[in-house]
C-alpha cells in the first residue's frame, strides 16, 4: 500500500561541504536542482535512489523530493525544498551567493 | 576564571584526534554515514539543510577574552564571518566543510573549548544563569557546581548511552533566569535554615513535543549531597525511561507515568545508596573549582561620570534603563549586550563584533564574557564609571540596542533556514517582528515582553514559555503560525496556552500587533506587565484581540 506517487528528484547533500545536491539522468549530482532527472515512474524513482544509496562516498542521506517541471527542468513543490535550492532567508549565503547555483 | 587541568586538556585533545582520524576515513569512504553520523553527533557535528553545523559548548556561559577571539577567529577563517548563540548557551558555526572540522576543533580546543556532549543522549552542556557570580539577588555563584557536574558527567560511562538527552539548568539566585524548571534537573540555589547552601531539586522538566514544568523532588539538599542526589536521578532514569519510543524516551514522561511521589521516592532510596561513596571527594574538588570562581577584587572609584551622562544622553539613559543590571557590588553594573538589533538575525554576532566585545571585557569586566539563553551577552562587572565608554564602543560596533527584555528581544531558533528538522522558518518572523516596533516606537512603552519562536515542535526556542509563544508549523505544505499565550520561564513557570487557530506567515507580525495593542488598552496602569494583565484577565480579551480579522481571514 504505498501512497500515490508524485513525481520526484533525488536529492541528497554533498559529503564535504554538506551543499544541496540533485542526481542527474546521467547519474551523476549537480549543485542546480535544474538539472536534476524528474522521475515520473515510481519503479525508476526506486531504482535511482537506490543508486544514490550506494554513492555514500560522496553524498549523505539521500531521499526523493517531489518536484515538477518548469521552463528550465525540474522545480520544488514543498518550501524546504524550495529553500533547499537558495540557502538560507537572513543571509544571502549558500547557493544564492552564486547565482549560477540556483535554478530558480 | 576556572581553566581546564591537564586530565581535560589530554581528554580534549584525545577526542580530536579520534574524530579527526573517523572524518579522514569517512572521508577516504572506510566508513558509511551510518556507521560516521553517531561519531560525528558525539562530536556536535550536524549535517543540516544547507551544510555542516558546528556546535560549540559554552559551559554555563561563562567566556573570557581569549575563548571569545578564538570564536571570531574560528569564524572568520572556517565560516562565514558570524556564530549564532544558542538558547542551550553553545555557539554554532552553520558553514564549516567537514575536512575543516579537525583544524577548527585543534583551534578550539588551543583555548580550552570543545564540542563533545553537545549532542546525543548524554548530559549535555550544564546550562547556568547568565548573571553568575555578579547579580545582587544571588544566594552565591552556581558555576562551581556546574563546573563539579560538568567534571563529573563527562565521559561518565553510565551516562553515555541514556534513553535519551539530559538537560541541567543551574541558578544560584531566587529569581530565575535559566529557565531551570524546563530543564531534566532544575537546581535552584536556597539557604538552609542554618544558614547553609543547598538547592531545591526540581526534575523532569522539558519542552518540545509534551511541555511539562519540572516537579519539585526536594526542597532542601545540601550542597554536599548534591553528586550523589544527581547521581541518583540519573541511575533511576537510566533504569526506568523508556527506551522503546523516542517520544516517550524523556524522564519528564518517567514523572509523568510515575507520578511525582513514586518518583521521588525512588530518587531517595537509590540516593541512600549512593550516599557516603561521593561526599570523602566533593569537598576538596568543590573547594578546589570554587576557588577558581573567586569574583575579582572589585575596584571602587567615583560614578559620578555615569550619572552626569544618564542626565544628559537621552540615548545612553534608554540603553542603561534596559540593557543595565544591578551587581552586587554597588559600584558596578551587568551590561547585557543585545544581539537583538531590529532585524538582524537573534543571536548572531559578527567575527568583528566578538572582538570588540573581546576587547571590551578585557579592558573593563575583569576579563569575564557570559552567553544567556536568551542569546544575548554580557560583560558581568563593568565599573559604573566605565560604562559611559562602554556605551560608546557598542554604539560604534552596533552593539547598542537598547531593548533587553522588550518586544524585540526575541529568542528565536535557527529553524527552517538552517535546520534539518524545522517545520517552518522562525528567523525571518524575529526580524519581521523587530523591525516593525521599531516602526511604531511602542516596545518601551509597552514594557517587559518575551517573544520566543520555534521552528519545530522541539521547541529550541522555548516557546512555550515565551509570554507569546510562536512555533512554526508546516500546515498542508504551507508555513503556518500556532502562537501560545502566558508561558513563564521563571520561578513561577507556566507553559502557555494555544490561543487558537494558526496564522500565515505574513499574518503573524499584526497579529503580534494587535496582542500588543489590546494590552496598552487593558492594562490597569503601566507597571501591569503583559505576563501580569494575562493573568489577571485570562485569555478571552486577547484571544478576541488575535482573531478580531478571523471572519474576514476565513472568507478570503
Ligand atoms: S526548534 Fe526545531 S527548528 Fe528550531 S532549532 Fe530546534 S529542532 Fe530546529
Amino acid at each position: 500500500m504505498s501512497p500515490r506517487f508524485s513525481p520526484s528528484v533525488v536529492t541528497a547533500n554533498a559529503l564535504l561541504e554538506g551543499d544541496v545536491v540533485w542526481l542527474t539522468a546521467d547519474g551523476v549530482w549537480t549543485r542546480r536542482m535544474a538539472e536534476a532527472e524528474l522521475i515520473a515512474d515510481p519503479e525508476r524513482a526506486e531504482a535511482r535512489l537506490q543508486l544514490a544509496q550506494g554513492q555514500h562516498h560522496s553524498v549523505v542521506g539521500p531521499y526523493l523530493a517531489p518536484a515538477k517541471p518548469g521552463p528550465n527542468g525540474p522545480e520544488p513543490t514543498h518550501f524546504r525544498e524550495a529553500f533547499r535550492t537558495r540557502g538560507p532567508s537572513n543571509y544571502p549565503h549558500g547557493k544564492q551567493e552564486d547565482p549560477a547555483h540556483v535554478s530558480l | 576564571m576556572y581553566r581546564y587541568d591537564d586530565f581535560d586538556e589530554a581528554f580534549v585533545r584525545n577526542r580530536v584526534a579520534q574524530f579527526s582520524q573517523q572524518i579522514g576515513r569517512r572521508v577516504e569512504g572506510a566508513l558509511t554515514e551510518d556507521e560516521f553520523r553517531p561519531l560525528r553527533l558525539m562530536n556536535g557535528l550536524y549535517l543540516q539543510l544547507h551544510a555542516y553545523m558546528l556546535r560549540v559548548a559554552i559551559p554555563y556561559g561563562t567566556l573570557d577574552s581569549r575563548k571569545m577571539r578564538q570564536l571570531a577567529h574560528v569564524a572568520e577563517t572556517w565560516d562565514k564571518g558570524y556564530g549564532h548563540f544558542t538558547t542551550r548557551q553553545n555557539i554554532q558555526f552553520n558553514w564549516p566543510k567537514l575536512t575543516d572540522v579537525p583544524a577548527i576543533l585543534t583551534a578550539l580546543a588551543d583555548v580550552g573549548m570543545h564540542a563533545i556532549q553537545t549532542s546525543g543522549n548524554t548530559i549535555r552542556n550544564v546550562t547556568a544563569d547568565h548573571f553568575a557570580g555578579a547579580a545582587a539577588d544571588e544566594i552565591a555563584d552556581p558555576r562551581p557546581y556546574a563546573e563539579l557536574l560538568r567534571q563529573w558527567s563527562t565521559d561518565h560511562p553510565e551516562f553515555q548511552f541514556l534513553p535519551r538527552k539530559f538537560k541541567i539548568g543551574i541558578t544560584g539566585a531566587p529569581h530565575d533566569r535559566a529557565v531551570t524548571r524546563s530543564h531534566d534537573i532544575g537546581l535552584q540555589m536556597r539557604r538552609g535554615p542554618d544558614g547553609s547552601i543547598g538547592f531545591e531539586v526540581s526534575v523532569g522538566g522539558g519542552l518540545g513535543r509534551t511541555p511539562l514544568i519540572a516537579q519539585s523532588v526536594r526542597e532542601f539538599l545540601p550542597e554536599a549531597d548534591l553528586l550523589a542526589y544527581v547521581e541518583a536521578i540519573l541511575s533511576v532514569y537510566n533504569m526506568l525511561g523508556r527506551r522503546d519510543n523516542k517520544h516517550k524516551a524523556r524522564l519528564k514522561i518517567t514523572l509523568h507515568e510515575l507520578g511525582r511521589d513514586t518518583l521521588a521516592a525512588l530518587i531517595e532510596a537509590r540516593f541512600e545508596e549512593l550516599r557516603g561513596h561521593v561526599p570523602e571527594t566533593l569537598g576538596p574538588a568543590l573547594d578546589r573549582i570554587r576557588a577558581a570562581f573567586a569574583p575579582p577584587a572589585f575596584r571602587q572609584a567615583d560614578t559620578a561620570v555615569h550619572e552626569a551622562t544618564l542626565r544628559v544622553d537621552p540615548l545612553y539613559r534608554r540603553w542603561a534603563e534596559t540593557n543595565l543590571a544591578e551587581h552586587r557590588d554597588a559600584g558596578h553594573a551587568m551590561v547585557t549586550v543585545s544581539l537583538k538589533a531590529h532585524g538582524a538575525t537573534p543571536g548572531d554576532a559578527s567575527a568583528a563584533q566578538m572582538r570588540v566585545l573581546a576587547d571590551l571585557a578585557e579592558a573593563y569586566s575583569y576579563d569575564e564574557l557570559r552567553i544567556s539563553h536568551e542569546q544575548n551577552v554580557i560583560l558581568p562587572h563593568v565599573h559604573k564609571s566605565d560604562l559611559p565608554v562602554v556605551h560608546a564602543a557598542l554604539l560604534r560596533a552596533g552593539l547598542a540596542t537598547a531593548n533587553v527584555g522588550l518586544v524585540s528581544d526575541i529568542i528565536a531558533c535557527p529553524g527552517m533556514d538552517y535546520c534539518s528538522l524545522a517545520t517552518a522558518r522562525s528567523i525571518p518572523i524575529a526580524q519581521a517582528i523587530g523591525l516593525r516596533f521599531k516602526e511604531l516606537d511602542l516596545e518601551h512603552e509597552i514594557g517587559p515582553m518575551k517573544i520566543k519562536i520555534s521552528g519545530c515542535i522541539n521547541a529550541c526556542g522555548h516557546h512555550h514559555v515565551g509570554h507569546i509563544g510562536i512555533l512554526g508549523l508546516d500546515r498542508a505544505g504551507v508555513e503556518t503560525y500556532q502562537i501560545t499565550l502566558g508561558g513563564d520561564g521563571t520561578e513561577t513557570a507556566a507553559i502557555g496556552e494555544k490561543a487558537g487557530p494558526g496564522f500565515a506567515y505574513d499574518e503573524v507580525v499584526p497579529a503580534v500587533e494587535r496582542l500588543m495593542l489590546a494590552y496598552l488598552d487593558l492594562r490597569t496602569a503601566p507597571g501591569e506587565s503583559f505576563l501580569e494583565a494575562f493573568r489577571r484577565l485570562g485569555p478571552a480579551p486577547f484571544r478576541a484581540a488575535l482573531y478580531e480579522t478571523e471572519g474576514a481571514r476565513d472568507a478570503a
